[in-house]
């Protein structure tokens, strides 16, 4: 947080800390989102949960609790933190996604017999399933604590 | 300031949004398993027990390895004990667990000589002898079944034939059909026990009988 009575940053400075505390923001409102949305399917809904979307998971629920921690007051530092399990939960997104898109043989992927991985349970506008979903999320994640980082340092 | 407001307001948000969700989700689920999916509930010859003239079944979904089926085994014969000739219950295969597919062809070889019951309840009350971490061994479990009165040939001959292992594909097939993932799974009268726990499983019971009688 600002305190504006004592040493007033310029109005660019304020401006700059308060867009990288917004992109921040945003980063953790669409881990969160993420993270409910995949409780509300697993939990609500009864999928099952293959192992891909287990790491996934690991990944993603860290940042919910993480994240918010940096933002008051705002420390940039947690960027450098999260940045690996965004990566991480980036590159496996990937990877189930070229599963379910066939990329990947079904003999390559290390899914349980019982709930394969390739299996695709919904889709949203003939697109837009689980998997897919998640690596949208990383990707944005991964972009917005990417531009935070950046505007704090310039400033 | 400003910034924690928004942090707790987004917070809250996403709370009542969730809950909402939630809610309208469940008050979207059928209660009825739909009908053209109810002849996957039968399957003729399934083993039974209580009344033949019971007006409430109970189809219970089981795995010979799952710990919760053999918690419940004891408290569904209560059932079926409490209202004598107004319930019975038809037991339908689900081998989820590794290695639980020859159990329950062993099963229902025991159920071609009239002996599903008793083996059922032997294997329920042993079950640490037989499954170790989730995983069925199959030598071990049909061991315990021989040491049930039972021609031995006959059991070792029919749990390898093809007629046993299309009624347990039938029941596989069946259970996926009417989406059961997680043993026991309980529909009475058509109706899936939604949220799982003995006390709903006795009210969606009382709830038939009451209707049916």
């Amino acid at each position: 947080m600002i305190r504006k009575n004592d040493n007033p940053p310029s109005t660019d400075e304020t401006a700059e800390n308060n867009r990288c505390w917004y992109l921040l923001f945003f980063a953790w409102l669409l881990a969160t989102c993420g993270t409910l949305i995949s409780l509300f399917f697993s939990e609500i809904v009864q999928l099952p949960i293959c192992v891909l979307c287990w790491y996934q998971r690991i990944a993603l629920y860290p940042l919910v609790v993480m994240l918010p921690l940096a933002l008051f007051p705002y420390d940039d530092k947690v960027i450098r933190y999260a940045m690996p399990l965004v990566i991480f939960g980036w590159i496996v997104a990937l990877f189930h996604v070229l599963v379910v898109a066939g990329v990947i043989p079904e003999a390559a992927q290390p899914c349980v017999k019982g709930v394969p991985c390739s299996e695709i349970h919904f889709t949203l506008l003939g697109f837009l399933n689980i998997p897919v979903m998640s690596l949208l999320t990383f990707t944005f994640i991964w972009a917005l604590l990417a531009f935070s980082k950046k505007s704090f340092t310039r400033t | 300031m400003k910034q924690k407001n928004i942090f707790i307001s987004a917070i809250i948000f996403l709370v009542l949004f969730f809950i909402a969700a939630v809610a309208v989700y469940k008050s979207q689920q059928p209660s009825t398993v739909a009908s053209e999916l109810l002849p996957a509930l039968e399957r003729i010859n399934a083993p039974v027990k209580g009344g033949s003239k019971a007006k409430v079944t109970i189809v219970e979904f089981f795995d010979p390895a799952c710990g919760t089926c053999s918690q419940f085994y004891p408290l569904v014969n209560n059932l079926v004990k409490k209202y004598q000739g107004k319930v019975n219950v038809v037991m339908r295969y689900a081998p989820l667990h590794q290695g639980s597919e020859d159990v329950v062809k062993m099963l229902e070889a025991a159920h071609l000589q009239g002996q599903f019951w008793p083996a059922v309840e032997l294997l329920f009350a042993n079950q640490q002898r037989w499954v170790e971490h989730h995983v069925s061994n199959p030598t071990s479990a049909l061991a315990g079944i021989k040491t049930l009165s039972l021609d031995h040939e006959k059991l070792d001959r029919d749990w390898q034939s093809s007629k046993v292992a299309k009624t347990i594909a039938q029941d596989i097939t069946d259970g996926q059909a009417l989406k059961v993932r997680a043993t026991p799974q309980f529909f009475v009268n058509g109706k899936p026990l939604i949220v799982f726990g003995y006390d709903e499983l006795v009210s969606l019971v009382e709830e038939a009988v009451a209707e049916a009688y």
